[in-house]
């Protein structure tokens, strides 16, 4: 199966921009019409619904930021009663209130369909076994995949995160081709089976993944491309939006295929909100167009990443999604410098005598920030002399410094004693908040 | 040659006991046990009567480690004789990157060495007449 909607997925990208910028003159005059922070925001600069005519007009629109919708909780910015919802969804809020999206049935279809479309990019076709290890409830991983797995017609398991041991049981019992969870989950997945003994293959019979709710680097999709001898890509949505399926990789991985029939992806200056082109990183910015239970215009994801209009040998015509390369949420600022952990990551990724499991704990000793990196040797290295670990640990160290501009002491411990984490990975500790 | 485990332990209280632990459930007795260490972590150089097993045990329990050959042999009774082994791998060029002593199973002392270049050294103490292990 090589499309779930061929006829949407490779439209030609004159009758594309016709279908966003009719969807696009649409829905803001329905969400003037119905959500009151809009006809406020468009209100405050003068702007009419009729002043938008195409897709061209996007950058007059006002931004939307996550404070608004934590002020407008729980109802505020829903442009339809309760009745017509069927759905709740809320982002995991660290801190304060949730962010919360209500979603019509036709919402969950199209959010169905888009992530379907992402199942067939993985692999899947309606014979296959679809596992999800996403956790189920107000965070839209599981049920998203779940509804994808169901429109296609194929077999769902719906395995929920948690209990490792049973879930691959499950994996080897129902025979699973296809697998959907976070990456940190799927490598933890990987290295339990082969403690078990398991034969990749014969026991496990996987055959792609999407993975995602979490950053990640190309090393830690070799890896786990090569570990479980599966096809892994890299799926991106957000409760806001949609859960699971807003872009995905198809097998040639090109980026991911952003699906800009419903969702419209611009990236814009981190400082300057300035629309940039294409290959250019900045923040992502969201215009659902044709949502009916909360419309989002020009939300600001806060993710940073670049968008890329390429050719894609799968024929799909969609702009595609770069690597998200981090959050603005978990940039950390060290001396002056930025810092994603995702640069951590790719260095690490890069050097076989480690593992991808790390933490971070940052510091401020004598108003100077320190940065340490706590990671795992890996556990098939020899190691009998105290130089052989030195020698690790500088090369780790001096690799580090010229990815991130800044130092960072590296500490070397043994496999398996960095906290795994089933569902997003907590990789920060950040001490200088406390003080 | 005998075969000695070396075992990767971050710098935390009572890892070299947990390490310990581990070897005494196993019912493995060490013949021998030096650390080389710094400020952040340490490698353990153990020989114990059974070293298959006590690395098996080691990596369930989590420990980084792994099977060393060194090349060991019984300290001489004639004082002198023990420094001029190794003067005789030294101009022999044999490095060697650690060693230390241990009672041997027949209660002689022993003295085992990491080298790069174990035939040669092998070779060489052959030569001065060394009791080889
Ligand atoms: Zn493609």
């Amino acid at each position: 199966m090589q499309y779930f909607q061929q006829e949407i997925e490779t439209m030609s990208k004159a009758e594309k921009r016709a279908l966003q910028s009719e969807r696009l003159v649409n829905i803001v005059k329905y969400a003037y019409e119905n959500q009151t922070p809009y006809r406020a925001k468009m209100d405050a600069i003068k702007l009419k619904p009729s002043d938008i005519k195409s897709i061209d007009d996007i950058y007059k629109l006002p931004f939307t930021v996550k404070q608004d919708l934590r002020d407008a909780y729980p109802f505020g910015m829903m442009a339809r009663p309760k009745s017509d919802l069927v759905h709740l969804h809320a982002s995991s809020a660290t801190t304060g209130k949730l962010t919360v999206a209500g979603y019509t049935q036709k919402d969950i279809d199209v959010w169905a369909e888009c992530a379907a479309r992402c199942l067939v990019m993985a692999g899947a076709d309606k014979n296959s076994v679809v596992h999800v290890s996403y956790g189920y409830g107000l965070f839209t991983g599981g049920l998203g995949m779940h509804y994808a797995g169901e429109k296609l017609g194929a077999v769902v398991v719906p395995a929920s995160a948690g209990n490792t041991q049973k879930q691959i049981q499950l994996l080897v019992d129902f025979e699973a081709d296809i697998i959907c969870c976070t990456p940190s989950y799927i490598i933890y997945l990987a290295e339990e089976i082969e403690k078990m003994g398991l034969k990749i293959g014969k026991d496990i019979k996987l055959k792609g993944g999407v993975f995602g709710a979490e950053a990640w680097s190309e090393g830690m999709r070799e890896d786990i491309e090569k570990r479980l001898n599966i096809r892994a890509c890299d799926i991106y949505g957000l409760s806001e939006i949609a859960g699971p399926g807003v872009a995905c990789d198809c097998q040639f991985k090109t980026g991911m295929h952003f699906q800009d029939d419903h969702y419209y992806p611009e990236i814009v200056d981190v400082d300057t909100l300035e629309p940039l082109g294409y290959d250019k990183s900045g923040e992502l910015v969201i215009t659902t167009l044709t949502k009916e239970g909360m419309p989002l215009i020009r939300y600001r994801t806060r993710d940073i990443a670049s968008l890329n209009d390429d050719p894609c040998p799968c024929g799909r015509t969609s702009v595609k999604l770069n690597k998200i390369t981090g959050r603005s949420d978990d940039m950390l600022i060290i001396r002056g410098v930025n810092v994603f952990p995702s640069q951590i990551e790719s260095v690490l990724l890069k050097n076989e005598n480690i593992q991808p499991h790390y933490h971070i704990n940052v510091d401020r000793v004598n108003n100077l920030d320190t940065m340490e990196i706590v990671v795992e040797l890996s556990p098939h290295i020899a190691l009998d002399e105290v130089a052989h670990v030195e020698e690790i640990r500088k090369k780790l160290s001096a690799d580090m410094a010229s990815a991130l501009s800044v130092s960072a002491k590296i500490t070397l411990v043994s496999p398996g004693t960095v906290a795994r984490s089933e569902g997003k990975a907590k990789r920060i500790t950040d001490n200088r908040k406390l003080k | 040659m005998i075969k000695q485990i070396a075992v990767f332990l971050e710098n935390r209280e009572g890892r070299v006991s947990e390490c310990c632990k581990v070897l005494k459930d196993a019912g493995i007795n060490l013949r021998s046990m030096s650390i080389a260490d710094t400020k952040d972590f340490g490698i353990l150089r153990i020989i114990t009567d059974d070293n298959e097993l006590a690395l098996s045990a080691l990596k369930t329990a989590g420990f980084l480690s792994s099977l060393v050959e060194l090349v060991a042999i019984e300290v001489p009774d004639k004082s002198g004789a023990l420094a001029d082994l190794l003067i005789a791998l030294y101009e022999g060029s044999v490095n060697i990157e650690y060693m230390y002593s241990f009672a041997g199973a027949n209660g002689h002392a022993q003295i085992g060495f990491k080298t790069t270049s174990p035939e040669k050294a092998v070779a060489l103490l052959e030569q001065c007449g060394a009791k080889l292990i």
